[in-house]
């Protein structure tokens, strides 16, 4: 008999006012009892309508089952027949959006928690000593893939699984991408990638940090070296910002430059050669999952009041659900509809506050939200030494601006077919440079989906 | 891993060092620049590329020992390796149908500008070299700068070599002698670059000068290089390092480069005792 209870097993965490002064992971995991007594929820359905809710297909019924039997490799290696990162995805997927929301058990009390389940297999899986990859059999086609973020990994792990030999580039000194620069330590521990990482090396995979694609190299000469085929996962990595006065100031950094302070360099831990500025009351304007990393990360850095400033209403915030309540239990303040125009100066030409209007909702705009506007006389100033600009990203130029003929939109994103082929001849792409900033998740399933047209592609060679 | 072939001290605190980087070599130009971490836990910092050597595979970085990375780099020497070395990045100097033109140093951002004016030489180009130091001692690359300049200057703060006086004053002299320049390029701190533009202003005469804010980067993703360029915002790692200096907010640039000064004071004291009797 299934478990029939209507709500899941409870993520075990960390106290909101524990974890809001460390960079510990907030979630803890499934204990083996926790994950088989949710795994019984699942009704293991016929039509499986989770399945089509996963960018990259698990098989979510049958490796939970592999777990209800508690045969926790067997569950792995059904979750990795689809997907690369398992341990990654189990943490930072919107399951919600995603298998969670078709889920059956959904319809009366809570869907399974099927990301929980996915995080508790991976963990198990990483914590065994001895892992032993398969060995593959090379085909002996060369692919390169340029960025070692979720497209990326997610791209080379799939060509790699089918012999081809895979050579990934990475700008910055260490592989992961976002995953490493962006999305902290509390919510994605660097540990994690790292190992997730080594499973793709043990692939055979090579990985070239230190090379930013476009200036060491660019997309012709990696042809000219041999490479029959190039993925582009580049990412949307340049920072927004909104154009008002003061936005130059010191104390006002880009979510990017904070998160990639904190997260990659570390600026958080006592001795680091990256110095981040010692803040005490912070707005962090935006609402998305980015601007809750950030608002988070300034409350763990030891900042009083931390604001998440944002121009419309609390239905409209774009981050998970989960992320914006886990921001609120740690004493994030939510200025809602709300809008800054300038930022202050204090005496020292340091921010000292953040002019802003309050707004009100008026008809929906061509996004189908409703949009902002402002109210007449409702200017304030909230007084802030730090403003992180968390207002989204745009694809990095590096790579149009040196490849000819890869066609690109007015906004900068590589345009490509269904299957991620570019308007150039053997170059795809997938993921943030192709979408614009978007999840880690469909990102994988882009670098997936390519994988297999640069197969299909290569097969005929 | 990158290796330092060839580790030599230009003044008492200015350091030339050769490094094997093919990648980097590979693609370099003259006003590019490297970012690099000296050690597993060390911060990126972005250095300009002086000279590159194709076949051997090799960059010329010349750095200033001015913080705690710096410092810890000066102290690796010949045969010892530098963690992370990674470009060339930014836009090179644009040196096309250049007939005539002024260079201008100051202090190690005469390391910069040599290879501008080695390249602009090399096309055919006038070249006329001013280059600022505090004394005698501090002075680097006088012979290389002989070498590739028609006219050179040496300006010094207690005249103690060339002639006493500031970068500006020589420029000025030459410009009001009748000197007609297609361009001026000028590579310095901060405040010299300001001057020279006030100066070329004046005259109408077009100014490039490279812009060396705080990076993390280097690829345009953090912003944290932004620099205010005829009112516009503009990332020093892609857009340039070379802006048009007339257009250039000096003075925010200026705020900007101290936002971590009393930070990098305390790093730099605390590598400084760190390698106290280490020498």
């Amino acid at each position: 008999m299934p478990n029939m209870s209507l709500k899941k097993n409870e993520m075990p965490s960390q106290e909101p006012d524990v974890r809001n002064k460390n960079f510990d992971e907030v979630a803890l995991g499934y204990t083996s009892e926790q994950a088989k007594d949710e795994a019984e929820r699942c009704l293991n359905c016929k039509h499986k309508p989770c399945v089509n809710g996963c960018p990259v297909q698990i098989d979510i019924p049958a490796f939970i089952a592999l777990v209800k039997e508690g045969d926790l490799e067997g569950a792995y290696n059904k979750i990795s027949e689809s997907s690369s990162l398992p341990a990654v995805c189990g943490r930072v997927c919107p399951q919600e959006n995603q298998c969670e929301k078709y889920c059956v058990r959904g319809i009366k009390g809570e869907s399974v928690g099927i990301g929980r389940l996915e995080r508790f297999v991976a963990d198990w899986h990483l914590a065994q000593e001895n892992n032993n990859t398969p060995q593959i059999e090379k085909n002996g086609h060369k692919v390169a893939v340029v960025g070692s973020g979720p497209a990326g990994l997610a791209c080379a792990g799939e060509l790699a699984r089918k012999g081809y030999s895979v050579t990934v580039f990475e700008a910055l000194h260490v592989a992961g991408g976002v995953l490493v620069y962006g999305i902290p330590e509390f919510r994605l521990p660097k540990e994690i990638v790292r190992k997730e990482i080594e499973n793709l090396k043990a692939m055979d995979v090579e990985i070239k940090t230190n090379v930013v694609i476009g200036k060491s190299i660019s997309i012709d000469e990696l042809f000219e070296d041999g490479f029959e085929a190039v993925f582009v996962g580049s990412g949307a990595g340049l920072p927004r910002f909104m154009g008002i006065p003061g936005e130059n100031l010191r104390g006002v950094y880009s979510a990017n430059e904070f998160l990639t302070r904190v997260n990659l360099m570390k600026a958080y831990r006592e001795g680091s050669a990256t110095p981040i500025q010692n803040v005490k009351r912070v707005a962090v304007v935006g609402g998305g999952n980015v601007a809750m990393d950030a608002a988070r990360c300034a409350k763990r850095l030891g900042a009083e009041e931390v604001y998440i400033v944002y121009r419309r209403s609390e239905e409209e915030l774009p981050a998970r659900r989960e992320e914006v309540e886990h921001a609120k239990e740690e004493g994030i303040i939510f200025k809602l509809l709300t809008n800054p125009i300038e930022i202050l100066p204090d005496e020292n030409r340091i921010v000292g506050g953040i002019k802003c209007v309050e707004m009100e909702l008026g008809e929906p705009d061509e996004s189908g939200r409703r949009r902002p506007v402002v109210k007449k006389g409702s200017e304030h100033e909230i007084k802030v030494d730090c403003v992180i600009m968390s207002i989204g990203t745009s694809p990095n130029p590096l790579i149009r601006d040196t490849t000819d003929g890869l066609d690109t939109q007015a906004w900068g994103g590589i345009i490509t077919d269904d299957d991620g082929l570019t308007s150039r001849k053997g170059v795809y792409a997938g993921g943030d440079a192709v979408t614009g900033a978007a999840t880690v998740i469909l990102a994988m399933g882009a670098g997936k989906k390519a994988a297999k047209a640069i197969d299909e592609y290569l097969a005929d060679r | 891993m990158y290796k330092i072939v060839k580790k030599q001290e230009l003044n008492p605190t200015v350091t030339l060092m050769e490094v094997e980087a093919p990648m980097v070599a590979r693609k370099a130009e003259p006003g590019q620049f490297i970012i690099l971490r000296t050690d597993a836990d060390g911060e990126r910092i972005p250095l300009t590329i002086a000279d590159f050597d194709r076949e051997k595979g090799t960059v010329t970085i010349i750095f200033q020992v001015v913080g705690a990375t710096t410092e810890k780099l000066n102290h690796k020497n010949e045969g010892e390796f530098i963690e992370d070395f990674v470009g060339p990045l930014g836009v090179m100097t644009h040196t096309d149908g250049l007939k005539k033109v002024a260079i201008v140093g100051g202090g190690v951002g005469s390391a910069i500008a040599y290879p501008i004016a080695k390249k602009l030489h090399a096309l055919g180009a006038e070249v006329h070299s001013i280059v600022g130091f505090r004394n005698k001692e501090l002075v680097i690359l006088k012979d290389e700068f002989e070498a590739v300049s028609d006219k050179l200057k040496i300006m010094t703060d207690d005249g103690s070599i060339g002639e006493k006086g500031l970068v500006t004053d020589a420029l000025r002299v030459l410009i009001e002698s009748g000197e007609q320049y297609d361009r001026v390029i000028a590579i310095g701190p901060l405040i010299m670059m300001k001057f020279v533009c006030k100066l070329t202003k004046e005259y109408g005469i077009k100014t490039v000068v490279s812009m060396n804010p705080i990076m993390i980067d280097g690829t345009g993703m953090c912003g944290g290089c932004r620099l205010t360029v005829g009112g516009k915002t503009k990332f020093a790692c892609v857009d340039g390092p070379d802006f048009d200096g007339h257009e250039v907010d000096f003075d925010e640039a200026m705020e900007r480069a101290s936002a971590y000064r009393d930070f990098e004071r305390k790093a730099h004291d605390e590598a400084c005792n760190l390698f106290k009797g280490v020498k």
